[in-house]
């Protein structure tokens, strides 16, 4: 590549830096001359000015009015309005803000340009320190080290700076309450039998139990357990954790590995919903593809294959939940999850040892 | 002073506002400071105005923000809506949700200072993204100005914490699906993330503290710092005085402009209400955030096409990026019995992590390969510094493929393609997006170069074509005048520095990777014309009237 200086033979390459050669660099001619406006030379051209400035200002009088008037004559209060009456009287209260303030600014700017004097000026740079500041600031600086006798008492340094090093410590914990401790609870959902009754799938969000019956091929529920609607406390937290997709499928098409074979009924399959990538709900279902869709980040699951992944930046498969058909006909599910729902954590594979033992 | 005031008559104001002043003058002593700032001069361009957009931004905010606290309510108790939107009747909620819907749509002009603020959050963080790319490119990061670079870069994540801790307070579907995702980053951090995502949230996700907490951040501890950081951040910019663009008369001892009164003064002040009036016809106009439509946060349901706030994005595009298994391979992993997320690790932080890395740094980089300690108050044009214009060019594509991976299912959607290929397209455009920008961002720089020193030294194109005697046609130059000509020469084009020996004769390895680097930085160079060539290229012939043929060889 080499220098792209110039063409000519005699320079080739050369730089001109500051004070080096300055025959070599063109001369700053200056501040280039001031040149006259039509409002400096034209006295009808300044009262122009004069009345498009005042003209401005009185828009934004205008404006002003606009939105007063928005304000007090449409009212939000009355039987009648609607989310249209909301929308004008949003519009309209912004184009009177828009109105007052883009009047006053335009206007001062016209001003400043047409009319106030437009002489560029030149001013000195001053040193941002001064050596003579800087010597009397160290000795200074000197005087105080000197005066405190820190150097001459190491024992009063060094246990100066072991107490200040600790003395962060409380500051720290005592945010030690801010939450409780993680433990086990995130590898628990409300799916676990409770006094030995196992618990019913049930629709998302209106809570009524679902029959093996209704379920037909593929067709998808969006699955809660029952008792999730009556919860008074945690109702989310539970929400958040034991959300489910239920799914029935040409039984032929899926492939349950070993230990798994008796976790669906009748091609009738349930998974978490909650994505192992960060946790957004896994909504979208094609039908078609058997896939499970993470509109968050497109993880695809594919159902065919226990739900692994197969695009997008999700690592684990979504947990399935084993179920059955009680006595009634109602889908079940016959045990919690066997492994923790929703995104990766650190402690995630000792809970699932722990969930399985 | 007394025994002036008493020798000659005491000084008495003309005008009122002279009295006035003249009244708190002599009380609190603010001559001295009027007399340093009321004709200070400030250099004038538009690209000075960003900043100004962002402080004005920030002032909308901090006025819209107080009228909001009155009427929002943070709790996340449960509540039934009962307010005058009719499709939410009924529907169970929390009182920060009711709120947020009671301000839109059963406080007069709340809906229009939720949308000022909204937008006026978004324009905040663009604008301050978009100075610091001027200050980049244009080299005013500098010395003496390296330390408010850091400020400013500061500023920018105290910005986007301020949007993001923001976004989340309505407690819409929205919004909690963000924090659910933030939520999962969390954990996924090894050791303490299941503790951290547990202290954030009072406990599981979602938890009834998150708000609260969020709220008191959002409208307490974030603007104080970022207010704090903005008052350093001006009160360097008046030490350093402003920098100012090349051009003639102007150098590193001066500072060319306008004074500050009266009419810099009302330029700005008058963009303020510009600012302003901008925010109020977006917010008028163009709904923002309709959290009516999404309905209350909820974990079941979720929305295709969903968005984070601009800029987030390029986090959330990062993370979609990064593929989560490998064929069968999968990139989370299980070492010594515990969990290690690397597919939401890497990209949460990594991207994010070099990209603010290298930009507070980079001062301290560019000043280490150039051995250039000086101080500097002239800008550069970006054409001018090729080399850091192109690494600023191959940074900002890189974050623009990480952005625009963030609506890769829109980009989808809106094209026709399909989802998986836009992922692979930007996952190649991950990597050599920022070469190809590096590559022709260089190229056009040193072309525009060259243009420009063909410029000075053969004047600019006319358009009027001229037949010579023996039938050839020209086209006809005209020469600058020397102002516009001393703006296309008057830079400084470093060399290559080669490895020099320290004071015990050897030359170090750190200082040869400096000689490589300087070599890539200034090895491609075009030089200013010079007064010589100037004359060469006139000798030639006289105007290029005369002597097309070699005006036009000169050029490369």
């Amino acid at each position: 590549m080499g220098n792209h200086s110039d063409g000519s033979p005699n320079h080739s390459g050369t730089v001109a830096t500051a004070g080096q050669n300055e025959v070599e660099k063109f001369q700053d001619p200056g501040i280039p001359p001031h040149r006259l406006r039509l409002a400096d030379t034209d006295p009808k051209a300044a009262k122009r000015a004069e009345r498009q400035v005042a003209l401005l200002f009185g828009i934004s009088v205008v404006g002003t009015l606009i939105f007063l008037v928005a304000y007090f004559a449409i009212d939000l209060g009355s039987g009648e309005s609607t989310i249209g009456t909301i929308r004008l009287q949003n519009m309209l209260l912004g184009l009177g803000t828009a109105f007052a303030m883009l009047g006053i600014g335009t206007g001062i700017v016209h001003w400043a340009k047409a009319l106030m004097p437009d002489h560029e000026v030149s001013e000195e740079r001053h040193a941002i320190r001064y050596e003579e500041d800087r010597q009397a600031a160290v000795r200074i600086v000197d005087d105080i080290v000197e005066e405190t006798g820190i150097k001459r008492r190491p024992l009063i340094r060094n246990t100066l700076l072991g107490a200040v090093a600790l003395a962060p410590l409380p500051a720290v914990a005592i945010f030690g309450d801010l939450g409780p401790r993680p433990d086990e609870k995130l590898a628990h959902t409300m799916w676990a039998p409770q006094d030995g009754k196992l618990k019913r799938l049930a629709r998302d969000p209106d809570g009524t139990p679902i029959k093996a019956a209704d379920v037909t091929i593929g067709s998808a529920f969006h699955v809660i357990p029952e008792g999730l609607n009556e919860l008074h406390e945690g109702k989310l937290n539970e929400k958040a954790k034991a959300v489910v997709l239920l799914m029935r499928l040409d039984p032929e098409s899926l492939n349950p590995s070993q230990g798994r074979e008796d976790w669906g009924y009748n091609g009738i399959v349930a998974y978490s919903k909650i994505c192992t990538h960060v946790g957004c709900p896994v909504a979208l279902y094609e039908q078609q593809t058997h896939h499970l869709l993470c509109p968050c980040h497109q993880s695809t699951f594919d159902l065919t294959q226990e739900c692994k992944v197969i695009f997008g930046p999700a690592s684990r498969p979504l947990p399935q939940l084993p179920i059955a058909v009680d006595d009634e006909g109602y889908l079940v599910a016959t045990s919690d999850f066997k492994e923790p729902v929703g995104p990766s954590y650190w402690e995630r594979d000792m809970h699932e040892r722990s969930v399985n033992s | 002073m007394s025994a002036a005031s008493t020798a000659e008559p005491a000084f008495a104001a003309k005008t009122k506002a002279g009295r006035f002043t003249d009244f708190v003058d002599s009380r609190v002593g603010g001559s001295g400071i009027l007399r340093e700032f009321g004709r200070k001069v400030f250099p004038d361009h538009w690209s000075f105005m960003f900043g100004e957009v962002a402080l004005y931004s920030f002032v909308i905010l901090l006025l819209s923000g107080t009228f909001l606290t009155f009427f929002f309510d943070p709790s996340m108790a449960e509540t039934h809506y009962d307010g005058s939107y009719v499709p939410l009747k009924g529907v169970e909620m929390s009182v920060a949700y009711n709120s947020s819907l009671d301000i839109s749509f059963d406080v007069r002009g709340g809906l229009f200072m939720r949308q000022v603020h909204h937008w006026a959050a978004l324009l905040f963080v663009a604008s301050i993204a978009v100075h610091m790319l001027r200050v980049f490119f244009t080299g005013a990061f500098r010395r003496p100005r390296e330390m408010n670079w850091v400020v400013g870069g500061v500023l920018l994540i105290l910005a986007m914490a301020a949007g993001f801790t923001g976004y989340s307070l309505p407690d819409d579907l929205l919004s909690g699906n963000g924090l659910r995702i933030i939520d999962g980053v969390i954990k996924s951090i090894p050791v303490i993330g299941t503790y951290i995502s547990f202290f954030l949230f009072g406990g599981e996700f979602p938890g009834t503290a998150i708000i609260g907490r969020l709220y008191v951040l959002h409208i307490l501890l974030v603007p104080a710092l970022i207010l704090l950081m903005i008052v350093l951040h001006l009160f360097m910019v008046v030490i350093h005085k402003h920098t100012q663009y090349p051009g003639p008369g102007r150098n590193d001892n001066n500072v060319v402009g306008y004074p500050l009164g009266p009419v810099y003064a009302a330029k700005a002040g008058g963009f303020f209400f510009i600012v302003f009036g901008v925010l109020a016809l977006m917010a008028g106009f163009f709904t923002i955030n309709p959290i009516w439509n999404y309905g209350p946060y909820d974990p079941s349901p979720v929305s295709a096409g969903t968005q984070p706030d601009w800029y987030i994005g390029f986090v959330d595009g990062a993370l979609r990026l990064m593929p989560g298994t490998l064929g069968d391979w999968q990139v989370e992993q299980d070492w010594f019995g515990y969990v290690f997320s690397f597919n939401v690790l890497l990209p949460a932080l990594v991207p994010a992590g070099i990209l603010f890395t290298v930009m507070f740094m980079y001062p301290w980089i560019e000043r280490w390969i150039t051995k250039d300690d000086r101080e500097h108050h002239v800008l550069d044009r970006p054409r001018n510094a090729p080399t850091r214009t192109a690494i600023g060019m191959a940074g900002f594509v890189w974050y623009c493929v990480m952005w625009a991976a963030a609506g890769s299912d829109l980009i989808a959607t809106h094209f026709s393609v399909s989802l998986n290929d836009v992922t692979y397209w930007l996952r190649a455009l991950f990597f050599i997006g920022p070469i190809i920008a590096f590559i022709v961002t260089k190229r056009v720089a040193l072309a525009l170069q060259r243009k420009d020193r063909e410029i000075a030294l053969h004047g600019r194109e006319t358009g009027r074509i001229v037949r010579l005697p023996h039938g050839e046609f020209i086209e006809v130059h005209a020469p600058l005048d020397e102002y516009k000509r001393y703006k296309l020469v008057g830079f400084e084009s470093p060399e290559v520095l080669p490895a020099m020996p320290n004071e015990h004769g050897v030359v170090t390895r750190k200082e040869k990777r400096r000689a490589f680097l300087s070599k890539w930085f200034f090895e491609d160079r075009v030089a200013p014309a010079t007064p010589a060539e100037l004359e060469a290229a006139h000798g030639h012939g006289h105007a290029a009237v005369e002597a097309p043929e070699e005006a036009k060889s000169l050029s490369h």
